[in-house]
């Protein structure tokens, strides 16, 4: 048991975490290029070979590690040196309960492709997204100076008002899928609903044999798309992603919480960010499009399906890898999504961002949270 | 399994740190911070006691744990005003040492 | 000696440690800040171990999370430094508090070594769905109360840490 933890955890960090994060960098790089109709970077070469840029991301760190590793005089120097490392710590670690595949019987032998699903499973990414907080704020203090401290006050100020907001706009979701396990949450999905069903439910009309056929996937997305549009929001806001960059803001406090900071702390900083995008899209796909479950297309399908031609072993691992790679499919999609956000809006003024969560977004997703409540009581009854 | 003696030790451990904290520093803030100590200190109080009596089976009592989290509400909305204080002796004294603010002491 | 018995002590230790960091720390606020964020997080495996789940998420989320957190941006707005401990006063109050306070720590562990073991915990207990029925169903009063206690708060907070509306 604890063997097949480790294998499932130590899966994640050598596929997604290792793998992505670099590759993130090139995406970052060549989306905004052809986003902005240049041709962005792509001189780094092995023997002449420059494979589109691909070799930047190996450029970047060789040029981050050997780069001299500089301590502000009058900087405490504990905080300074332990900052990179509690900002990057909750990155990695939410991946802990995000499922990148479902629960498979080989044989007797049951495998849910989870590292960890505890009964309160997203209530850990919350409370991973607070402690990431304090990388930020030391960062922000421990460098003697005065942009840095600016930029740890505006990093930690905007980070605990979305972590408020980002918690409200997904208890919408939890009240339509009554679980707050990711792993519940993604079997939830794995089925289709009627996109006419609204009119037996709310109005107790019967719905024309006709139009019953028409349905869509149950994901998160459709039964709840204000908060989809709100927990995009304030999970990038969370991320200090452009827009919300204010804490990091180039150009007008330098560098702002991460100035101080050179060679390889700079580049955990930097990396610990588009970990955290992985992240964010992971749980994005999870909540609300559905995690690893191809739409249409239950597991129990796939299986029935494929297990005609071949045994059930071999259907059983098809449809593992076909889960894992519909969703790999979704993460790259919404970190495209995100890094087209990223390079099509500027940077918002801080108090516009403080009041976006707090005059706009908290309202909304109080709303959000009635109006859910009153559908669902009119359409599950007393068992809502 | 876990030995509730040695539960309660520790918060009332705890809860002498924090008094200490409170009766010995100068700094406003560091006095909040004892405090919010101190509430923890309760918090663990109450769910080590709640430990020890869960109800019967089928019907739970979770009294000590709700509780707690009226404990923290309530430490919540006390640090908020407190440093709102905090805020405002700050900018009024330009220093929040305990002190300073000693005018109507005898 | 099984798992969680060892794990209480280590962690019991390390929120006791952190504990004192916080207090006896004068040199530097921030860093007696973060002592008490380690004491907090360390509580919260105490409670995890306690089967209080529920409670944990939230000691962390809310306390440690967010509260600390503005601990943390007050200090930083008031750019403040160094502390001091508070002057010696008379030493003979100290001492009786001081034995007041170690009579008062005697009495209570005295009184708690006679607790009866723990019995055997139900399922489900101290997750969020019993919290939650709980919480609306008995408690329910509680709950209206401490919001408005909260509004109160947040009124209270604004109204102190405005500046002079002219």
């Amino acid at each position: 048991m604890p063997v097949e933890v480790l294998l499932k955890a130590l899966f994640i960090l050598l596929v997604v975490v290792a793998g992505l994060a670099p590759v993130i960098t090139w995406v970052e790089r060549k989306q905004s290029a052809v986003m902005q109709d240049r041709i962005g970077a792509n001189r780094a070469d092995i023997a002449g070979l420059t494979v589109l840029g691909l070799l930047h991301p190996l450029a970047d760190v060789i040029k981050l590690l050997t780069k001299e590793d500089v301590v502000p005089r009058g900087a405490n120097r504990f905080m300074h040196l332990i900052a990179p490392v509690i900002a990057a710590v909750p990155a990695v670690v939410a991946f802990a309960v995000i499922p990148y595949g479902g629960i498979y019987t080989f044989g007797g032998y049951t495998i849910s492709l989870v590292v960890a699903n505890p009964d309160w499973g997203l209530l850990y990414i919350f409370a991973i997204g607070s402690i990431a907080t304090y990388g930020t704020v030391m960062a922000g203090w421990s460098s003697n100076n005065n942009w840095s401290l600016l930029g740890g006050l505006r990093a930690s100020a905007q980070m605990i008002s979305y972590e408020v907001t980002m918690g409200l706009s997904v208890v919408g979701l939890f009240m339509v899928f009554q679980t707050l396990q990711l792993q519940d949450m993604v079997l939830a999905q794995d089925t289709t609903f009627r996109v006419f069903g609204f009119l037996e439910h709310l109005f107790r009309v019967p719905v024309p044999s006709v139009l019953d056929w028409i349905r869509l996937p149950a994901w998160g997305v459709f039964y709840q798309p204000l908060g989809f549009l709100m927990f995009l929001t304030t999970i990038m806001a969370e991320n200090k992603r452009p827009p919300f960059d204010t804490p990091e803001g180039e150009s007008e406090i330098i560098a702002g919480f991460h100035l101080e900071y050179s060679g390889m702390r700079f580049g955990l900083f930097y990396m610990s960010e588009f970990i955290e995008v992985v992240v964010i899209a992971g749980l994005i796909a999870t909540l609300f499009l559905g995690g690893w479950s191809v739409p249409w297309l239950p597991q129990a399908t796939i299986i029935g399906t494929v297990s005609r031609i071949f045994n059930v072993e071999f259907a059983t691992g098809l449809c593992a890898i076909l889960h894992f790679l519909t969703f790999m499919l979704k993460v790259v999609v919404m970190i495209w999504l995100q890094m087209a956000i990223r390079w099509t809006l500027p940077r918002f003024r801080y108090d516009q961002v403080m009041d976006l969560c707090w005059k706009i977004l908290l309202p909304l997703s109080i709303a959000n949270i009635l109006v859910t409540g009153f559908v669902l009581l009119l359409a599950r009854g007393n068992a809502a | 399994m876990i030995p509730l003696e040695h539960v309660i030790l520790l918060s009332a451990v705890l809860f002498g740190i924090g008094v200490i904290g409170v009766v010995t520093r100068r700094n406003l803030i560091v006095i909040l911070m004892s405090i919010e100590l101190m509430f923890n200190a309760v918090n663990l109080a109450f769910v080590g006691f709640n430990r020890l009596w869960p109800g019967a089976p089928g019907h739970n009592a979770l009294d000590g744990q709700v509780f707690v989290l009226m404990v923290v509400t309530v430490a919540a909305a006390e640090v908020a005003v407190g440093l709102g204080i905090v805020i405002s002796m700050f900018r009024n004294r330009d220093s929040v040492d305990v002190e300073e603010v000693s005018l109507l002491k005898w | 000696m099984s798992a969680p018995v060892v794990l209480f002590y280590v962690f019991a230790v390390l929120a006791v440690v952190s504990a004192l960091g916080m207090v006896l720390n004068v040199r530097n606020t921030v860093a007696a800040a973060l002592s008490l964020v380690v004491t907090m997080v360390a509580l919260s495996a105490i409670y995890v171990l306690l089967e209080a789940h529920l409670v944990a998420a939230i000691q962390v989320i809310v306390y440690a999370g967010a509260i600390v957190v503005l601990f943390l941006f007050v200090v930083m707005l008031l750019n403040l430094r160094t502390d001091a401990f508070a002057p010696a006063r008379a030493r003979l109050q100290k001492l009786a508090g001081a034995l007041i306070g170690v009579a008062l720590l005697a009495q209570i562990v005295h009184s708690s070594l006679s607790l009866p073991t723990p019995p055997p915990v139900p399922p489900g207990f101290g997750g969020y769905r019993q919290l939650g029925v709980a919480l609306y169903t008995d408690y329910v009063l509680l709950v209206e109360v401490a919001s408005l206690l909260l509004t109160a708060a947040i009124v209270g907070a604004l109204i102190l840490a405005k500046r002079k509306i002219d």
